[in-house]
């Protein structure tokens, strides 16, 4: 498995920790999720959040702070400085939104953020689209770990763009990648892990489900099968049928 | 001389008084501001009774015992039953298909069916069973139906340790309490006399959900932000910018209201953001309503009430 920073996880499952109906309800989805990271948001809580913050360092997960909802790359490197000091740590989930309806990437101010952060002694997971020249230049940047979308956030979309992630992941054969955003059910996770990305992150399939502890669970099966079915070296798709038992010899009656 | 002591005079330490003077008990009731303001959460509240369309996101517990909430507070204050509104841009339409299913008591209607004002929108769900509040005029008039039994509320700074006989605290974030915690919530109050809305309509929306509480004279209280903060900094720019655009993607002529107040606080929630009745010894701590102060206080008080007097252990009971 590849690590990230010099880390190997547990699970390749992270959740964020947005939007659930209660603290105590995220705690139990966590549980059943066998999650190994949990993101976290400091924008919205204007430095005010201990008492959140503290539970999820409860969790007993690895917190990966991100700077969600910054829209400049100014307002991501402040962000990402402020998240050091609270939860001590330099991962840091690099967001820098182009565009608020969407949500998707911007690239340049991402660049801008990676190189700045990255110079600072940061451990950069930016959260990207499949491009493989962005990819190449936030390599260049100082990233040792890829965070393309599988769709825009919260849209549940799945994998929406199976050509270029299938690129991007035989692009960089050794780089870390996280499948982040746009994962809506437990087979897009599975899907994500069979072909070939090491990790998902996902926040919003749980958080607003029915039951977000049974999603959680859900997923956490999900992210096993997939990572097992990688190992275990998949057949290729054919065009044609092939029978399993050869037609020669076989009785005609 | 008073049977019991209350510490707090919002919402939920004077629905405790008005319960126990009922039951025929004598409350004392002490708040270091004195009557409710500005300065405890009960006073920014929505005054939304609305059990079912909060079980969308709450515990079933909170539906359950929420929906005693309007009959209980028609007894002291005026209580509009209308139901509820649920609405959803056009782009948003799968919101509303998954409220409709996690939201049973609901009935698809034409939303310009019950507010002519909202005939753009094409799809809504009508939750008639629920209903809303003033917040004000049902603090105002809780206090008067005390007042009327000859209990007023002290301005006094008071901790249970220094009073004699049981103590019921509900002095929110003010008490010390561990695992309680604070979430904000901003609002803003319109005055928008061109629009007519005659219940609480919800906007579903994926990253900024409203909604809207009629009060009289034009007013419209627009609520409300939910973050995990223990800020108290007033409204910021950006939460003003969700709440009045949502607004204004409800009915454009929000748009032209004038904006009366701008507010934030607190609200106290343990970590299921069910209420608490916290018994330690001869103290109660009523406390953790979180988003559901008027609906679940009346609730909240009865429990307390029926262990206080029979020592009956309610489902919001914890023996600490």
């Amino acid at each position: 498995m590849r690590d990230f920073y010099g880390v190997t996880l547990d699970s390749p499952l992270m959740l964020g920790t947005a939007q659930y109906p209660s603290p105590a309800i995220l705690q139990a989805a966590f549980r059943a999720s066998g999650a190994s990271v949990a993101t976290v948001s400091l924008r919205r809580e204007g430095g005010q959040g201990q008492a959140f913050w503290s539970l999820i360092r409860d969790l007993g997960v690895r917190v990966l702070p991100n700077t969600a909802g910054c829209h400049s790359a100014r307002e991501a490197v402040t962000t990402a400085r402020m998240a050091r000091e609270v939860f001590e740590t330099n991962w840091i989930k690099l967001e820098v939104i182009g565009h608020a309806d969407t949500l998707q990437p911007d690239p340049f101010g991402l660049l801008d953020a990676a190189e700045t952060l990255s110079a600072e002694g940061f451990e950069v997971f930016p959260y990207t689209t499949e491009d493989q020249v962005l990819a190449g230049r936030l390599l260049d940047a100082g990233c040792k770990v890829l965070m393309p979308w599988g769709a825009p956030i919260g849209s549940g979309l799945g994998l929406n763009n199976r050509y270029g992630l299938r690129m991007l992941r035989a692009a960089f054969p050794d780089v870390p990648m996280v499948i982040d955003a746009g994962i809506g059910l437990p087979s897009h996770a599975a899907d994500a892990l069979e072909m070939g990305f090491d990790a998902v992150l996902l926040n919003t399939a749980v958080a607003q489900a029915g039951d977000p502890e049974a999603m959680a669970r859900a997923f956490g099966l999900a992210v096993q099968a997939g990572a097992l079915a990688r190992a275990a070296d998949p057949m290729e798709p054919r065009e044609m049928a092939a029978p399993s038992t050869p037609l020669i010899g076989k009785a005609w009656l | 001389m008073a049977d019991i002591t209350i510490i707090g005079a919002g919402v939920a330490g004077l629905f405790a008084a008005h319960e126990l003077a009922r039951r025929g008990l004598r409350p004392r009731i002490l708040d270091r501001n004195g009557p409710p303001g500005p300065h405890g959460c009960s006073w920014w509240a929505g005054g939304m009774l609305a059990p079912h369309c909060e079980g969308v996101t709450a515990e079933p517990v909170i539906t359950r015992l929420g929906a005693q909430a309007a009959d209980a507070w028609a007894a002291i204050t005026p209580v509009a039953r209308r139901g509820t509104l649920v609405v959803a841009l056009d782009r948003d339409r799968a919101e509303l298909t998954r409220f409709a299913r996690r939201c049973p008591a609901h009935q698809p209607c034409a939303p310009g069916d019950l507010e002519p004002g909202l005939a753009h929108h094409r799809a809504g769900l009508h939750v008639p069973s629920e209903a809303h509040l003033d917040p004000r005029r049902a603090l105002a008039d809780l206090i008067a139906a005390l007042s009327a039994q000859g209990i007023a509320i002290e301005r006094a700074e008071a901790e249970p340790d220094g009073i004699q006989g049981p103590v019921i605290d509900a002095r929110g974030l003010a008490s010390p309490l561990p695992g309680l915690r604070g979430v904000r919530g901003e609002m803003a109050v319109l005055h928008a006399p061109d629009i007519t809305l005659s219940r609480p309509v919800r906007l579903l929306h994926p990253r900024h959900p409203l909604y809207i509480v009629p009060r009289e004279g034009g007013l419209f209280m627009l609520g409300a932000t939910q973050i995990e903060s223990a800020s108290r900094a007033p409204a910021t720019a950006r939460s003003a910018l969700e709440l009045l655009s949502a607004a204004y993607a409800l009915d454009s002529r929000f748009a032209e209201g004038s904006i009366v107040e701008l507010g934030a606080d607190l609200r106290p929630a343990f970590a299921d953001n069910i209420p608490r009745v916290v018994v330690r010894g001869r103290v109660l701590h009523l406390n953790g309503l979180f988003r559901h102060g008027y609906l679940m206080a009346p609730a909240l008080a009865r429990q307390a009430a029926d262990y206080l007097t029979d020592r009956i252990k309610g489902e919001l009971i914890h023996e600490d």
